[in-house]
């Protein structure tokens, strides 16, 4: 990989809390190189602000390796920016070069009320996962682990329901803000397992009826949260639950079918 | 204060049971008036939180991240020990308990680590009834692999993702705990002091992080499960937020810290590739199964791996240690590598880095599955592909995670590996309850001083924090809070709460207004640059010494230069980052006194004053078969008190992996 270095322009939205309004302000940043992580270029950013007396910009962000689902940067119109099944802290400096212009926003959605700057707050997820989003085991009842096989191919499938890191991407990059690829990554990933399946219709009728209470949009299949999931969670597990959904609300399918 | 491990009586493999069968317990009704605090959410405190939720108590978790899911045991790769024998070659909890004390070089209690391997069965089942997605064999059954350190396959994975899988499993137990109104979770709150009263653990004072306001609640008890320090190296494999603060703030209200000293430093990680390096990136352990470690046997080689022939190749782990080879545990990988480079054998721009390759692994893989299909003399671009298959459905999202870091394809190009900080054993000091030395106030899960000795084996963090959480606490905790139910509620008004908010108030002030120049993040860089260079992979007195002066030093520029920009009353990172780089500036300091007592070498801690003539750790056991507990006396005042390691079934040998 041949290395280089760069001067970048900047345009970040900058808001001080919930209640006042936001705006962008440019920044400019040097000798960034082209090994650097994005968040690294922040950090840059951010010493030299705070090196003249200014207040560094405040974003999300903890493990910096793809998983926690923490980091949460709109990145020229993207959410995570341009790489492929890639969270913003994944996303390395290479993708630019000298003189470029980047554009940085918050997650937009009312569900996500922005706390400063790039940081909203999501536990609109937490409540919705409290809605119904877990199988009923107590500590201490479980039974020998092989005593229900799975079928490998089943199993592979809710593991990869499973990955969704909670970032919220999905509801970012949505017209609507809809919340559905994440919800219904948790409803596939519990409903897919014989141990979920028990409370999957209810599981499924509370966890959309929570949605919607938090105020996000609803779905109208455009497709572009699955093309901004870091996880590359697939638009599958939205057709599924609607089975699901229905099938609860109208009793059709679902156990007896 | 003579330190009472409070291991029950009897044979081994009964105290835990006999533990049970005797402790006291609280009655339901009772349960619900008492009232515990749990101080972080990943595995340890996820769990026991939603179990002691489940069994009726009242409990309130805190996080610093924005939800209780994204805990750094999230960021977990390689997988999760139990002794389940699944695939019969030998495995029992005799085994597991005998491999992790072991590993550990001989310093970690046998009664804890028993206990810990008795209940590792339980933590799979636990999982998979939670809706765990492990992975499976084409028959249905759970899929297990090995890891570094032991001769069995006795590891349970979910892809690279094994931490997140778990974690997501306790936090939806949580969850539906704090649906039911069992627990009342604060996220965005950082607990910065213990309130003690009457003698005992009573509560603790927390930032809310967003208004920036200290809020204060009672707890019957409170329970810290907020990780390890490694962070204290700033560059370490941890999540940039990890740190020591509560179990440093516990430390100074009077429980003591066990080994600080007791660092993991992990063999296969990304490299070092500038300054602006703010983390360092993991490469699990797994890839050491089918993963060759190699130098070129020249020195200063600057020719491309792949133009490298094998005679010029040095497979020094295979060389060194042929019984194990590439399978060695992690304090002896890394010391190897460093061993490597630091005789000029290093390789990539830095010449800071060793090779793992997956040639050979691909190679033979391919002609395996080439066999499958009937191929029995396929050629080498088919043998490429069909083995790459193979390798990228077992380590796929690690061969990704590396080609974003650093351009590489490593499927074509052998990784570049170096050792990096990556795990604490350390933590505060923890009796056969995982009750410290103050009442009421417990540590599981890193946080503790733990059963790892002086060395984790790989997938045993993952199951020693599920263990403290779901199976040990539980029990552990009714035998204290059984004496406390006529405890009402202490009001908040109390003057040891106002005494402890005070106090947090203060120094978050003093903090602010140093307004110096240099920023937060400066100092730590620095403070991580003495600990690498002088508490790092191998350490000797003179430079401890040096060290101690050097960070006593540091922390005084600290207190007068540095600079935090924004408010106290508002969302603002930097301070709360200023108050962990804080305590990091003290803690530093005690992990080189207690690097520098313990003149012995063992596990990841490695004294270069003590060591063979091949230069192999050399313990000394009549000396060091002990945990050295710290108990703080005031700045720069740290007394020291012994707990004597008693072994009854283990023998105490040098380890060998040759
Ligand atoms: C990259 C990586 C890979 C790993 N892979 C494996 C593996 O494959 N197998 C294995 O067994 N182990 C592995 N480990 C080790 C293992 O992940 C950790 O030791 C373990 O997850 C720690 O869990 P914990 O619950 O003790 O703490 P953590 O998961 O670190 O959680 C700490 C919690 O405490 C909270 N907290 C901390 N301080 C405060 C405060 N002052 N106030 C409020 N809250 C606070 C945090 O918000 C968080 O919720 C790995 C570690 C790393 C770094
Ligand atoms: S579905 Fe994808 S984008 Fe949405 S929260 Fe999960 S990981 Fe993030
Ligand atoms: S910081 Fe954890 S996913 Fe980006």
């Amino acid at each position: 990989m041949e290395h280089y270095s760069m001067n970048l322009t900047l345009k970040v939205w900058k808001q001080k809390n919930t209640k006042t309004k936001g705006h962008f302000e440019t920044f400019q940043v040097k000798n960034i190189s082209s090994e650097m992580s994005f968040l690294e270029m922040f950090d840059v950013l951010n010493e030299q602000l705070i090196a003249e007396g200014k207040e560094p910009i405040a974003f999300d962000h903890d493990c910096r390796e793809g998983i926690c689902g923490m980091c949460s940067m709109y990145i020229n119109g993207r959410a995570h920016g341009p790489w492929h099944h890639t969270t913003t802290c994944q996303l390395h400096m290479r993708e630019y070069k000298d003189g470029d212009t980047i554009v940085v926003e918050p997650w937009r959605a009312n569900a996500f009320p922005v706390i400063k700057d790039l940081v909203v707050d999501r536990q609109a997820f937490d409540r919705i996962i409290q809605a119904g989003g877990y199988i009923s085991a107590n500590t201490g009842n479980a039974v020998d682990a092989n005593s229900i096989p799975i079928e490998k191919h089943k199993a592979d499938e809710a593991f990869a329901a499973a990955a969704c890191i909670g970032c919220g991407a999905c509801v970012a990059a949505c017209p609507n803000a809809s919340a559905m690829l994440f919800l219904s990554a948790k409803a596939s990933h519990l409903a897919l397992l014989p141990q979920g399946d028990p409370e999957r219709k209810i599981r499924a009728v509370n966890m959309v009826e929570q949605m919607d209470k938090e105020g996000f949009g609803s779905c109208s299949n455009i497709g572009l949260c699955e093309a901004s999931c870091p996880k590359g969670i697939s638009l599958e597990n939205i057709a599924r639950l609607n089975r699901e959904y229905l099938g609860a609300v109208f009793g059709e399918g679902g156990d007896n079918a | 204060m003579p330190l009472n491990s409070k291991i029950p009586q009897g044979e081994l493999s009964q105290k835990w049971t006999t533990y049970k069968s005797t402790c006291k317990l609280v009655n339901p009704a009772n349960k619900r008036q008492l009232e515990v605090i749990v101080i972080g959410t990943g595995l340890a405190g996820a769990s026991a939180a939603a179990s002691l939720g489940e069994m009726g108590y009242k409990v309130k978790t805190f996080c610093f991240q924005d939800s209780p899911r994204r805990a750094h045991s999230i960021a977990a790769q390689g997988g999760i020990n139990a002794a389940k024998n699944y695939q019969n070659d030998g495995d029992s909890t005799y085994r597991l308990f005998y491999d992790t004390v072991k590993g550990g070089d001989y310093r970690s209690r046998e009664g804890n680590v028993y206990r810990l391997a008795e209940v590792s069965a339980n933590i799979i089942d636990q999982c998979v009834a939670q809706g765990v997605p492990f992975a499976r064999e084409y028959g249905g059954l759970l899929s297990n692999r090995s890891f570094g350190g032991v001769q069995v396959q006795r590891t349970f994975y979910a892809a690279g993702q094994t931490g997140q899988q778990l974690l997501i499993g306790a936090y939806q137990a949580l969850e539906r705990q704090v649906a039911l109104g069992n627990v009342t979770q604060y996220s965005r709150h950082e607990m910065l002091e213990v309130v003690i009263i009457d003698g005992k653990a009573r509560g603790v004072i927390v930032r809310n992080l967003v208004t920036g306001e200290l809020e204060r609640h009672f707890g019957h008890a409170v329970l810290l499960c907020s990780g390890g320090y490694g962070n204290v190296f700033y560059l370490s494999t941890n999540a940039m937020g990890s740190n020591v603060t509560a179990a440093w703030k516990a430390h100074k209200s009077g429980a003591f810290f066990g080994n600080p000293c007791f660092t993991q430093i992990h063999p296969t990680c990304i490299p070092v590739s500038g300054d602006h390096q703010s983390k360092l990136t993991l490469m699990s352990e797994s890839l050491r199964n089918d993963g060759r470690i190699w130098v070129p046997k020249k020195q200063g080689d600057t020719r491309k791996p792949n133009e490298i022939p094998v005679e010029e190749r040095d497979y020094y782990l295979e060389r060194r240690y042929p019984a194990f080879g590439n399978l060695v545990p992690r304090d002896v990988a890394s010391r190897a590598a460093k061993e490597r480079c630091d005789a000029g054998y290093g390789v990539g721009s830095s010449r800071q880095a060793v090779y793992l390759d997956f040639a050979s692994a691909i190679e033979r893989y391919g002609k395996i599955e080439a066999g499958k299909h009937g191929n029995h003399n396929p050629d080498a671009e088919t043998v490429r592909q069909l083995g790459e298959e193979v390798v990228k459905e077992k380590y796929g999202n690690l061969f990704e995670m590396y080609e974003k870091i650093t351009g590489e394809d490593p499927y074509k190009i052998p990784m570049r590996i170096y050792p990096a900080v990556h795990y604490t054993m350390g933590g505060l000091w923890v009796d056969y309850e995982l009750m410290t030395t103050v009442p009421g106030l417990y540590a599981l899960g890193e946080a503790n001083f733990s059963d790892h000795g002086a060395n984790r084996l790989g997938a045993s963090a993952l199951m020693q924090g599920l263990a403290d959480g779901y199976f040990v606490i539980p029990y552990t905790l009714g035998n204290y809070l059984a004496d406390d139910i006529r405890t009402k509620a202490i009001p908040t008004t109390h003057e040891a709460f106002e005494a402890a908010e005070k106090k947090v108030k203060e120094r978050i002030e003093t903090m602010m207004n140093i307004k110096g120049s240099e920023s937060v993040e400066s100092f730590h860089k620095r403070l991580g640059k003495i600990m690498w260079d002088k508490c790092g992979m191998a350490r000797n007195a003179k430079g401890l010494a040096e060290a101690i002066e050097e960070i006593k030093a540091l922390r005084k520029e600290f207190w007068a230069n540095v600079r935090i920009p924004g408010e106290i009353k508002e969302y603002n990172p930097e301070l709360d980052k200023a108050g962990r780089v804080a305590d990091f500036l003290e803690l530093g300091e005690l992990m080189c006194k207690d690097a520098l007592y313990r003149s012995e070498s063992c596990g990841g801690h490695f004294r270069e004053e003590s060591q063979t003539e091949e230069g192999e750790a050399l313990r000394k056991d009549d000396e060091f078969t002990l945990v050295a507990a710290w108990e703080y006396k005031g700045d720069s005042n740290f007394e020291l008190h012994k707990e004597d390691l008693n072994y009854e079934v283990m023998h105490l040998t040098q380890r060998s992996y040759k």
